[in-house]
């Protein structure tokens, strides 16, 4: 179908470039003219709610959509464009799918060298049992898939997806069918495992604490369009929309106006960032960033609330107080080392650091 | 979850031996024509054997094997093949050859027979036409292959039977999840690949029931392979009953030949049994089909077309044209309106008896979780494998001794005599065909069944519904649509059964195939052509809601993909390949 | 529900459901169970009801008739039993679901080779085996031994060996000249054969128009189907395309089978049943059997029908149907033997 020569097993990572991809389904827009560089050895989480068309992109990498425009280059050579689509097989990418689509009939053996036809059968063999090796599944040669658990399951399908050394890994939603306790301890190890072989991937998932652990860089989507792209340090420290800063964080969020750069609130007198111009803007405070003191009757802070509820997190505490002006309790975060009854009044302190502030025109 | 004798039920015993009391009753009403074969054979000296095992088994086992090795590989790859091409390409018309490929269900292989021997002779229309086209007049100038071979044979029965496996096997294909065949893409296979090493060997417990309807077919066929002069099997029970007046030598061939079915079905079983064809993928997004354009397209076209026209066009059409000119020539018998009305009659009566039974058999094997349960469904499907004559001969002893039992009550309670009621009435009929196709509608039904969590008996069971509640209320509404495609299939084959119709009707009691079947035998074709047209377009209707069914089905598919195994099993999957198991860790 | 209301109950629905099955008439009746295709029979019962005023009842069975009366046993609704091959009819016989029939009209009527002694089977007409012959081979005559010579190789066209029309053919030939020599002249026929033995009778006329093979054998009646034009104009082109030869075994005469009737052992209406037999023997039937079936009268005085009239003067093998068929299953397993339809 295509007049380029079949790209053969790869050695190294290669770089991945997407430019202007832009994909409908009917009447909606699932991809709207994206455009991203991924490094060779980098790893990239696209990172969203369900819907804002991050699969699909993953997809239109793999070669199993097509995009309605846009192109596609791996190690700079085109995939997709204009005039070529270069089919799944041919790209040297390797993809492992969110239910894993591990081969039912096949053994795991099986199912690790589907990949390597290409190789002489012992070649195969070694490759399959060092992948298998390396995740720690090489008794399981034998079995077939139903026979393991979904956390062995994850570690051959990433055996299988690694094995024909692709230039371009892609992974979705990974590690979303996995327990909690579990799904922590893979995705340390897949992370290692990535690093370790100086892999080029993109990852696809909606956990944003995901995203910062395995991410060398984060893109954030939203309806088909990336919003922002940077380390995890940048989104979660400088966001640069309510989304943005939503997505990573269970904000207190204060719908206030700002006036000559000053913002007025009942928690106090804000500076407005230079860009947020005068008008509605939301005063957005991170849990985190709050801190409750013992209410000194004789020498009152500036800030006082009083305590309507409080949860034991273990690490944390969460807990609830009531503003003088405010319309819901701030949510305050943090390790507690005073602990206030239901009732009794505290002190707050604001780390004006941790305190974002957005237009609300721009939301 | 199908962790079979590992779970007991928690519900009451009870209520379970009622269920299996009454499928071992079912079973039993399916198991006395064998257990009365096997007495007849009983009665038998043995002495036929060194001459069968000398002049007969070795060319009937041959050509037995020949024929099914054939079937089996031309069915597979028309079935398989014509599956794959109407689901991972889109081109044009697809949409209609996709049910147009299920048309040779309606033409029964004796009918083909007839046609092709007609078309394809020498003074037919085929070589006439090849023949005046070149200019030639004698028919000895120009060759031509024989229908009338083993090659024919295999390739006439191919053609009409290649939907059993068809329709399995398309059901399959759209259940697939679409990320099995995306990874072997990403892995570097080609679309060819992604066939032969993912798609078809998934499909494989379809490709295995569908065949195996079809090849039971094709063994049991009298019909077509005794007029194309191909001896089976099935041929020499014939002929050591009729010739040789030795019923019981042919019940032990019969025996014996049943005996290698099973064994046939239960080795395919056992040589995938650590297999599981259904993955854990829960969101079974198809995979988009290719368009085809050009060329490309075209050839589509012809492939999906070859075998309507092979299977379905010519044949149904030469009937269709003879029965035109025997209208013309010898007006319309009037007696073919009652036939069609009675063949309808008694096909529906024999349908609803086999899917009620059938829906009691596979459930009780749903609710009972003991061993006893499956092995009772197992046996309720042993008559099809079993020659449709042989299995009716059989029939008969306990069919007439209950006859008997029922006429004696009924004279010592009452004082009054009603005869032979159940023979009497076509009561016998519809026994036979529930007793040969009850495989088709368990089969059905369990397949509905299987994809149906446990969770939804225990909720009903919970929420106050007896076993007999939820089923009525929960489960038989949720598998109404594989109910459906069994129901049609089980009517599609009463309708074309002879040899035990021929035995065991009523007095004065036509059938379509019964009619054809007496003007054939004379030799009168074309005095069957009528009957025999008419088999055809009664047999399109059903057919045509079979396609409907399986298109409906395969769009709620496309738009609500829900878990598991469904289509495949719906329409009429003997067998479950195992429901998904959970995974079981082996930390 | 007391026990006399349920009684009640069934006894209604039972009487109900009798009246479905079985109407009751007043009209007099006679159950017929066929093996003959009811293409062949109605003619004759359409006859004999308007004739009698008995109402017939018919299935048509194809095999396996004596096994479902015998199944039946004594509430049996069969009262007569036709069958159209001498085998079939012994078989009757020795299933034990005929009766014997005294009844001088029908001893008058079929001559003493063409019965049971004891008259528990009647033969009521008779086919022969007859040469279908291609018009270019121009021949006059031939005899059954003759199908074996290496001059017709690759030249002879016949339906399956093991159909019940053949064994009784090649029982008759083990009559004549024993088990050796049968198996001697059946391989000869095999090795002259133009395709397998496969197909029915008219198949070899319509083979030889075709130019498959010149020679056949096929069933008398068959040409008289053809030519009359009873079957279409093809099938007149079928019958006109061959020369039709009355062969002769061992010089004696040309083979025949026959097709007959019987009385069921438990014939509930005996009287009607009986009348039936004699009145398939009578003129009128006979009659019937030849102009409308093309086939040989048994009936002393009974007249052929034209057509097969001029296939010549049919001399009848003289050894006894009755004997002939003892050797049925020597025959059929000769023909497994010979692997005559391989």
């Amino acid at each position: 179908m295509s007049p380029e020569p079949q790209v053969s097993v790869r050695r190294g990572a290669a770089s991945l470039d997407l430019q202007n991809l832009r994909q409908t389904f009917g009447a909606t827009l699932a991809v709207d003219d994206v455009s991203l560089r991924v490094e060779p050895g980098e790893i990239v989480c696209l990172l969203g709610h369900s819907g804002c068309g991050k699969t699909s992109l993953l997809r239109i990498v793999a070669g199993l959509e097509r995009p309605d425009s846009g192109r596609v280059l791996i190690d700079g050579r085109e995939v997709v464009g204009p005039d070529r689509f270069t089919p799944p097989e041919q790209r040297g990418v390797g993809m492992m799918f969110q239910d894993y689509a591990l081969f039912p009939h096949l053994t795991i053996f099986e199912n690790v060298t589907f990949g390597l036809s290409k190789l002489p059968a012992h070649k195969a063999r070694i490759v399959a049992e060092a992948q298998l090796a390396r995740v720690g599944l090489l008794r399981y040669s034998k079995d077939y898939p139903h026979m393991l658990s979904g956390g062995e399951q994850q570690r051959v399908a990433l055996a299988r997806a690694m094995a024909p050394h692709p230039g371009v890994l892609l992974m979705d939603e990974p590690f979303s069918n996995l327990d909690q306790r579990m799904r922590e301890r893979i995705r340390e190890e897949t992370a290692s495992l990535l690093r370790e072989k100086g892999a080029t991937a993109v990852v696809v998932t909606h956990d944003p604490e995901e995203a910062m652990q395995l991410a060398d860089r984060i893109a954030l989507m939203r309806a088909g369009k990336i919003v922002q792209m940077g380390t995890a340090e940048e989104l979660y420290e400088a966001p640069q929309s309510l989304f943005a800063a939503r997505f990573f964080c269970d904000l207190n969020e204060i719908d206030v106006v700002a006036l000559n750069g000053r913002i007025q609130t009942p928690l106090g007198d804000f500076d407005a960032p230079a860009e947020v111009e005068d008008g509605p803007v939301t005063l957005c405070l991170r849990p985190h960033g709050i801190k409750l003191e013992p209410f000194d009757p004789s020498a009152p802070p500036p800030l006082t609330g009083v305590l309507t509820n409080r949860r034991y997190l273990g690490e944390d505490d969460l807990r609830h107080v009531q503003v003088a002006g405010l319309v819901a309790p701030l949510r305050v975060r943090g390790a507690a080392r005073w602990r206030p009854e239901i009732g009794e009044s505290a002190g707050l302190r604001i780390d004006p650091r941790q305190v974002l502030v957005f237009s609300r025109k721009s939301v | 979850m199908d962790s079979g004798q590992a779970r007991r039920s928690v519900f009451g015993e009870g209520g379970d031996r009622r269920w299996l009391i009454a499928s071992s009753c079912v079973a039993l009403l399916v198991l006395a024509p064998l257990v009365s074969l096997i007495l007849i054979a009983g009665r038998g000296s043995g002495d036929l054997w060194p001459h069968i095992l000398a002049y007969v088994l070795p060319q009937a086992l041959r050509d037995t094997a020949v024929l099914l090795l054939g079937v089996g590989v031309m069915v597979v790859t028309l079935g398989a093949g014509l599956a794959w091409l109407v689901t991972a390409y889109e081109f044009p018309g697809r949409r209609l050859f996709d049910w147009a490929l299920l048309l040779p269900l309606a033409t029964p292989t004796y009918i083909v027979a007839y046609a092709y021997l007609d078309l394809m002779h020498p003074i037919g229309p085929v070589q006439t036409g090849v023949r005046a086209l070149l200019g030639l007049t004698d028919p000895r100038a120009l060759w031509f292959p024989d229908v009338r071979t083993m090659t024919g044979c295999i390739l006439l029965l191919s053609f009409v039977l290649y939907p059993y496996v068809y329709l399995s096997t398309r059901a399959m294909f759209l259940m697939q999840a679409g990320s099995l065949l995306e990874a072997a893409r990403t892995l570097g296979a080609s679309r060819t690949r992604v066939f032969f090493r993912v798609a078809l060997p998934l499909a494989r417990p379809a490709i295995a029931v569908g065949a195996s309807l079809a090849l039971m077919e094709a063994l049991n066929d009298i019909g077509a392979s005794e007029f194309l002069g191909v001896k089976t099997l099935s041929v020499s029970i014939y002929s050591t009953w009729i010739n040789r007046s030795n019923l019981p030598g042919a019940a032990q061939i019969a025996l014996a030949m049943l005996a290698l079915v099973v064994a046939l079905v239960l080795l395919e079983r056992w040589a995938r049994r650590r297999q599981r064809y259904v993955s854990q993928a829960q969101r079974a997004r198809r995979a988009a089909p290719l368009q085809l354009t050009g060329w490309r397209a075209g050839l589509a076209i012809a492939l999906v077309s070859t075998p309507i026209l092979i299977g379905f066009i010519l044949p149904a059409g030469h009937v269709a044209n003879e029965a035109f000119k025997r209208v013309r020539f010898a007006g319309f018998s009037p007696q073919i309106g009652q036939e069609i009305l009675n063949t309808i009659a008694i096909a529906s009566a024999a349908t609803v008896v086999a899917m009620a039974l059938g829906f009691l058999v596979a459930s009780a094997a749903r609710l009972s979780r003991a061993p006893l349960g499956g092995a009772l469904l197992r046996a309720s499907s042993l008559g099809y494998a079993a020659p449709g004559t042989v299995l009716a001969i059989g029939l008969m002893t306990p069919l007439f001794a209950l006859d008997n039992i029922i006429a004696d009550t009924a004279e010592s309670l009452f004082g009054i005599s009603l005869g032979l009621l159940i023979s009497g009435s076509g009561a016998a009929l519809v026994y036979a065909y529930v007793a040969r196709f009850l495989a088709i509608s368990a089969g059905g039904v369990e397949s509905g069944l299987a994809k149906l969590s446990p969770s939804l008996d225990h909720a009903a069971r919970m929420l106050g519904q007896s076993a007999g509640g939820a089923m009525r209320r929960v489960q038989l509404p949720l598998i109404r649509p594989a109910l459906g495609g069994a129901a049609l299939l089980v009517f599609v084959d009463c309708m074309k059964e002879l040899p035990a119709t021929l035995l065991l009707r009523p007095l004065n009691f036509e059938t379509l195939a019964t009619h054809l079947y007496g003007e054939a035998a004379r030799g009168t074709y074309e005095d069957g052509a009528v009957a025999a047209t008419c088999i055809v377009l009664v047999g399109l209707v059903p057919v045509m809601m079979l396609a409907r069914l399986s298109r409906r089905r395969a769009f709620a598919w496309d738009k609500n993909a829900e878990g598991a195994e469904a289509m495949a099993r719906d329409l009429l999957l003997v067998e479950p390949a195992g429901a998904p198991d959970k995974p079981q860790g082996k930390l | 529900m007391s026990i006399a209301s349920v009684r009640s109950k069934l006894l209604l629905a039972g009487a109900a459901f009798a009246a479905f099955v079985a109407p009751v008439s007043a009209q007099e009746t006679v159950n017929l169970y066929t093996t003959r295709e009811p293409g062949l029979v109605r003619p004759l019962i359409e006859a004999f009801e308007k004739k009698a005023g008995i109402k017939v009842n018919t299935v048509f069975v194809k095999e396996g008739l004596a096994e479902r009366v015998a199944a039946e046993g004594a509430r049996s609704p069969a009262d007569v039993l036709m069958e159209v091959d001498i085998g079939n009819l012994v078989d009757l016989v020795n299933r034990g679901v005929a009766q014997p029939v005294k009844s001088a009209v029908l001893e008058a009527a079929v001559p003493a080779n063409l019965r049971d002694p004891e008259g528990r089977w009647f033969a009521l007409s008779m086919r022969a085996r007859v040469v279908y012959a291609s018009r270019s081979l121009g021949l006059k005559a031939i005899s059954y031994e003759d199908l074996a010579k290496p001059e017709y190789k690759g030249k002879i066209c016949i339906r399956s060996g093991q159909h019940s029309y053949n064994t009784a053919l090649i029982a008759a030939v083990i009559a004549h000249y024993g088990t050796e020599k049968a198996d001697a002249w059946l391989r000869g026929v095999k090795a002259n054969l133009a395709r397998k033995a496969s197909g029915g009778d008219r198949e070899v006329a319509r083979d030889i128009l075709g130019g498959i093979c010149e020679i056949g054998v096929g069933n008398s009646y068959y040409v008289g189907l053809m030519r009359s034009g009873a079957g279409g104009p093809d099938q007149k082109k079928w019958g006109d395309a061959i020369d039709v030869l009355l062969p002769t075994l061992a010089g004696a005469g040309t083979h025949v089978n026959v097709s007959g009737a019987a009385l069921a052992k438990n014939a509930p209406h005996r009287a009607s049943a009986v009348k039936l037999l004699e009145w398939l023997a009578s003129d009128e039937a006979q009659a019937i059997y030849s102009e409308g079936n093309f086939e040989y009268p048994v009936a002393k005085g009974a007249k052929v029908t034209p057509i097969i009239a001029a296939l010549g003067e049919l001399k009848v093998d003289p050894l006894p149907v009755a004997d002939i068929v003892r050797n049925r299953k020597q025959a059929s397993e000769l023909v497994d033997k010979v692997g005559f339809d391989n």
